[in-house]
């Protein structure tokens, strides 16, 4: 047993330094041995110009343009995913069920000839509230044109009805129906929610998929950032209504865009958009400052 | 004689005690403004003397002074260096959070744990909390200005609004792509590369020591990533495999502390091409391990990651750094522990040799 563990640790010893996973240090300034289309790095190479000679590298081809099996973890699935999401929360959403995308198992894309790109994604979405997940089937077209008009989805994910939600749902309906709720800021900068006001924040983050499923281009991604602002209205019709000031995120251009939504809500029928309106950037909130140096 | 010791022993313990006060008082669980921030340096450079300095390298456009925490311990000539910057984009408050996070931690562990100690000899650590002070600042302002993102040069003339994206305005393939001319968007590249003064601070101090850095990690939010060079997508970086491999590692590592799932790959590839960033220009500088950390999470929340989650994120995020600074610091002074392959040849060797004295 003793000779076996030295002749053991012996061999591991000896291994141990050629068979190490880490690289030997190369010089600093050349490696040529590397990907075959990459720049050569030297020093003279580091290249403050900005002009660096343009390759073609096979790796980056299936992303221009991506037609065929897309890789799901690149942008193009998951941007045609974040659209599903969006869809599944106008038709499923609730102050009580709000889906968010978990993984894309795997995608497809498809030149439409006219009409525009068809994509075909395995996906799973979870309900954030329930945590339960539900793997999904859906196509999205994104139509050509200009101005490009919205995407189109179809979706079958039936097991995320039998999320039950509907006594939680009547209760806060019936909670509401005669008032007249105003809060802001949904979540606050320090990312917190009142627990009473959680129902107001996923009722916006549904109420806002309709305007995301309606801007989402392949060049888009879209999050609801927050709610700026919150005013119930008058229950009309045996539905709340409500007037929000939503921040939606772009990730793809970075930038904040704020909308205008007028809606209603109630267990029976779900969110129905009556107004939306597009706010103009806050430009002039920029031009008069006064900075005080007080840091 | 007596009354002399017992005011000694009475001053040390106070000593001590506001030693360990401040470490423990100190919430690295809260947000911080940015004077708390700046305080929350001095007391480390203080508590910390032996290992931990302030580095002033630069000023904000607002004439802030841009600082750094280098710590390590103190070796004779040039020691090796990890680079590490949070707060290049202001809304994205979790990152500065997560910097001081890992500041505590590297302070914290060296003590007990032997491989945090060796790299603490072998290399220095320069971390920068907040790199865009006058966004970050802004962006405590009120509730119009915390999705702030640039920083706050004013445009220039003809365009009324303020700001350019410190992260599109670095030298490096320089508004080729994935960048905006117009002044008032938040992709907006500057007026020229290197052309505000927190991305020359960063070049300038660099630049003098390009050779001494082994890795350079540049901490924003969100979406849960690990992006590698480079953001143009024509563009590949000569260590491509390298850095794949590792980011891959990392975001396993990531995972195993709370189940977070971060995705691994070049900008491009993964979430959008674009030019001028950090991460890039410290790549092209000769940098090898040069990775872009997106957070939590995946929008959800957003920037506004909630407090109560500050501290699962900056905990998967260590060990996500961590272990691409260990092995950026095993490549080039030896991995002392048992590398992964060893473990291997470890079993399979048990297995041969205890096969082998079985017959």
């Amino acid at each position: 047993m003793s000779l076996s563990s030295l002749v053991f640790l012996a061999v591991l010893l000896g291994v141990n330094g050629s068979l190490s996973v880490t690289i030997r240090p190369e010089a600093a300034s050349t490696d040529m041995s590397a990907h075959p289309n990459s720049l050569p790095e030297t020093a003279d190479e580091a290249d403050t110009s900005g002009q660096v000679r343009v390759l073609e590298l096979e790796e980056t081809e299936e992303d221009v343009m991506a037609t065929g099996e897309l890789n799901p973890n690149h942008y193009p699935a998951q941007r045609a995913a974040n659209v599903v999401r969006h869809y599944l929360n106008t038709r499923y959403g609730s102050p009580y069920r709000v889906f968010t995308l978990n993984r894309v198992h795997s995608g497809n894309a498809e030149d439409m000839a006219d009409s525009g790109r068809k994509y075909q994604l395995e996906i799973s979405v979870q309900d954030f509230i329930s945590n339960k997940t539900e793997k999904c089937s859906a196509e999205v077209l994104f139509p050509r044109g200009e101005p490009q008009d919205s995407p189109s989805v179809q979706a079958s994910c039936e097991e995320l009805l039998k999320i039950d939600t509907k006594a939680q749902e009547e209760a806060w309906y019936q909670q509401n129906k005669n008032q007249s709720l105003v809060t802001a800021h949904l979540p606050d900068s320090y990312g917190h929610i009142d627990p009473g006001n959680e129902p107001l924040w996923h009722l916006g983050i549904v109420a806002s998929s309709f305007i995301m499923l309606n801007e989402s281009t392949e060049n888009t991604l879209y999050n609801m950032a927050q709610v700026a602002n919150v005013t119930q209205l008058e229950t009309e019709n045996d539905q709340l209504k409500f007037d929000y000031y939503i921040l939606l995120h772009d990730m793809v251009s970075q930038e904040i865009i704020h909308w205008k939504l007028l809606f209603t809500w109630s267990p029976a029928e779900g969110v129905k958009v009556l107004q939306k309106e597009l706010m103009p950037k806050c430009h002039h909130c920029e031009t008069v400052e006064v900075i005080a140096n007080t840091n | 004689m007596l009354y002399c010791a017992a005011l000694c022993f009475v001053a040390l313990l106070s000593a001590a005690e506001a030693a360990t006060i401040e470490r423990a008082e100190y919430d690295h669980y809260k947000y911080h403004p940015m004077p708390e921030i700046t305080q929350w340096m001095t007391q480390i450079a203080q508590n910390y003397s032996d290992i931990a300095s302030i580095e002033d390298y630069g000023k904000t456009y607002e004439n802030r002074t841009i600082s750094l925490l280098k710590i390590g311990l103190k070796t004779p000539g040039t020691k090796k260096a990890i680079w590490m910057d949070c707060g290049i984009h202001a809304r994205e408050w979790i990152a500065p959070a997560f910097c001081q996070y890992f500041v505590s931690q590297i302070l914290q562990t060296y003590k007990t744990d032997p491989k945090m100690e060796e790299m603490m000899k072998n290399m220095d650590f320069y971390v920068t909390p907040v790199l865009n002070m006058d966004g970050y600042i802004y962006s405590w302002k009120n509730n119009t200005t915390r999705l702030w993102r640039k920083n706050r040069t004013p445009g220039p003339a003809g365009c009324n609004c303020y700001g350019t994206d410190l992260n599109r305005n670095f030298d490096a393939n320089w508004g080729s792509v994935g960048v905006s001319r117009d002044c008032c968007e938040n992709i907006y590249c500057g007026k020229g590369a290197a052309s505000e003064p927190e991305a020359q601070a960063v070049a300038e101090y660099l630049g003098k020591r390009k050779n001494d850095f082994l890795c350079f990690l540049t901490i924003h939010s969100y979406g849960q990533l690990l992006l590698i060079p480079y953001g143009h997508p024509n563009i590949s970086a000569p260590n491509y495999d390298e850095l794949m491999e590792v980011g891959l590692a990392a975001a396993e590592a990531i995972k195993e502390v709370h189940g977070m799932e971060y995705a691994v790959g070049t900008s491009p590839a993964i979430l959008y091409p674009n030019s001028g960033s950090s991460r890039d220009w410290a790549r092209m500088q000769g940098i090898p391990l040069a990775f872009t950390f997106e957070l939590r999470d995946k929008g959800q929340h957003g920037f506004l990651l909630p407090e109560d989650q500050i501290q699962p994120a900056c905990e998967e995020a260590y060990r996500g750094a961590l272990h691409i600074i260990t092995y950026a610091h095993d490549k080039t002074f030896g991995g002392a522990s048992v590398t992964a392959a060893a473990a291997l040849w470890t079993v399979l060797l048990a297995v041969g040799v205890t096969s082998a004295s079985v017959m």
